[in-house]
């Protein structure tokens, strides 16, 4: 009944989930993270989520876990001073209390989940037709629940915006992260070469089939931010100065043309973020085309985090 | 009878669990923000197990709460990204990344240099 594959997985998960909550160091928590998200990967592919498996592998593991390694990598000379500010034993043993009785309730919860399951497949399925996609949940991001999306994109330029925010004034205007200086001949200045082209092609392809299989615009930008971020790290091209012109318009271009298009909406289909059904279709691939840059500037951006450099230097 | 949803469900209420207790036991700010992460990715699994269960009409998962589940995981990078920036810039300031009173009070009586 129960594949040992899945208990396999599982003792895995929980395992390298202890680990990360104990681990001595940051560094190596951070490492067992990564570790944590390529397992969940093959969880969401259990669980028939190909397209949250993408972006589990991608966004979960891959640029939450490059972000922390470098978060770890400069706190490493505090992290002594700070791990001796223990919290006392009654504390720790009330957190543990705790945690237990959320951990029970919830598994409660989950042996008593209704049976049959409440689903929207029904609805999905008899609707989606009109949209003239042929990924479900690509036609549940773009059309069915189109606000969540445009909303989403709102709040990624938000975090960028407030990671910026956090620029010391005399680095306002810089270029975020520090300057990358690898080795010219070396091994990473050669990946940064070889290896983008390939991704370019790789990350647009999961990009344009996500309409109608597995993939869509948030993987695919995240392996495009990638292999951005890749060719800086090398050495082989500069972040852009955040006051850049074009940078903020392409910025914000992907959440505009989504308002623009919904309120378009209100006019032709008599709602917000309406399609009329002859035009869904070539309105949601205006969408995703507007957002691709977008999200890749931003995704790519969030991970170079706030300018440490003066303007010229 | 123990199905597959139920399998990966109760993994993710352990998860929670844990990261819970990581969260408030933790004094490290940067594995306070990884406790919160695996937090997160326990209520994206246990929300992927109930859209698992929903499989119907020719789909082998209910899509609706899985496109939610991509939208959950890009804001959750997104605040992890803003929460990083603020504890880097903290250690700027400070040279320390501690969160306690007597760490706040060096700070505001100045007597701590960057």
């Amino acid at each position: 009944m129960i594949d040992p594959l899945n208990i396999g997985l599982v003792v895995l998960i929980v395992g390298l989930a202890v680990w990360i909550i104990l681990a001595r160091d940051a560094f190596s928590a951070v490492v067992a993270f990564i570790a944590y998200g390529l397992l969940l990967t093959l969880v969401w592919a259990q669980l028939q989520g190909i397209d949250v498996a993408l972006t589990e592998a991608a966004i979960g593991g891959g640029l939450t876990g490059a972000l922390l390694i470098g978060a770890a990598s400069r706190l490493k000379r505090t992290e002594n001073a700070v791990s001796a500010e223990q919290p006392g034993i009654a504390l720790k043993w009330l957190a543990a209390g705790l945690s237990t009785a959320v951990t029970l309730v919830l598994a409660i919860c989950v042996l008593a989940l209704p049976d049959p399951a409440p689903s929207l497949a029904d609805a999905v399925a008899a609707n989606i037709g009109s949209t003239g996609v042929g990924n479900p949940i690509t036609a549940v991001l773009l059309a069915f629940r189109a606000m969540d999306t445009l909303l989403e994109a709102v709040v990624l330029v938000f975090a960028l915006i407030g990671v910026w925010s956090l620029t010391p004034d005399r680095f306002w205007a810089g270029r975020p992260g520090l300057k990358q200086s690898a080795d010219p001949n070396g091994v990473l200045a050669y990946i940064a070469r070889v290896l983008p082209p390939i991704g370019l092609v790789v990350g647009l392809y999961i990009f344009w089939v996500g309409a109608d299989y597995p993939g869509g615009k948030f993987q695919g930008a995240t392996i495009l931010a990638a292999m951005w971020l890749l060719v800086i790290m090398a050495g082989l091209a500069d972040a852009p100065a955040i006051d850049r012109g074009l940078l903020r318009f392409s910025l914000v271009l992907g959440p505009l043309a989504f308002i623009g298009i919904g309120v378009l909406g209100v006019a032709v289909a008599g709602d917000f973020l309406a399609y009329p059904v002859e035009y869904a279709k070539p309105l949601i691939l205006v969408i995703e085309f507007a957002l691709m840059p977008t999200l890749t500037l931003i995704l790519g951006l969030l991970l170079l985090g706030a300018p440490q450099r003066a303007v010229e230097s | 009878m123990m199905t597959v949803a139920s399998v990966f469900g109760l993994c993710a209420a352990a998860l929670i669990g844990l990261g819970l207790f990581g969260l408030i036991t933790h004094p490290q700010p940067l594995r306070k923000i990884l406790a919160f992460n695996v937090i997160g990715s326990g209520v994206f699994l246990l929300f992927g197990a109930i859209a698992y269960r929903g499989a119907g009409a020719g789909m082998a998962a209910d899509p609706v709460p899985q496109a939610l589940l991509i939208t959950g995981i890009v804001v959750a990078f997104s605040a992890t990204a803003l929460a990083v920036a603020v504890l880097l810039r903290l250690h700027e300031e400070t040279g320390s990344a501690s969160l306690t009173a007597e760490a706040a009070d060096k700070r505001s009586g100045g007597g701590q240099d960057a």
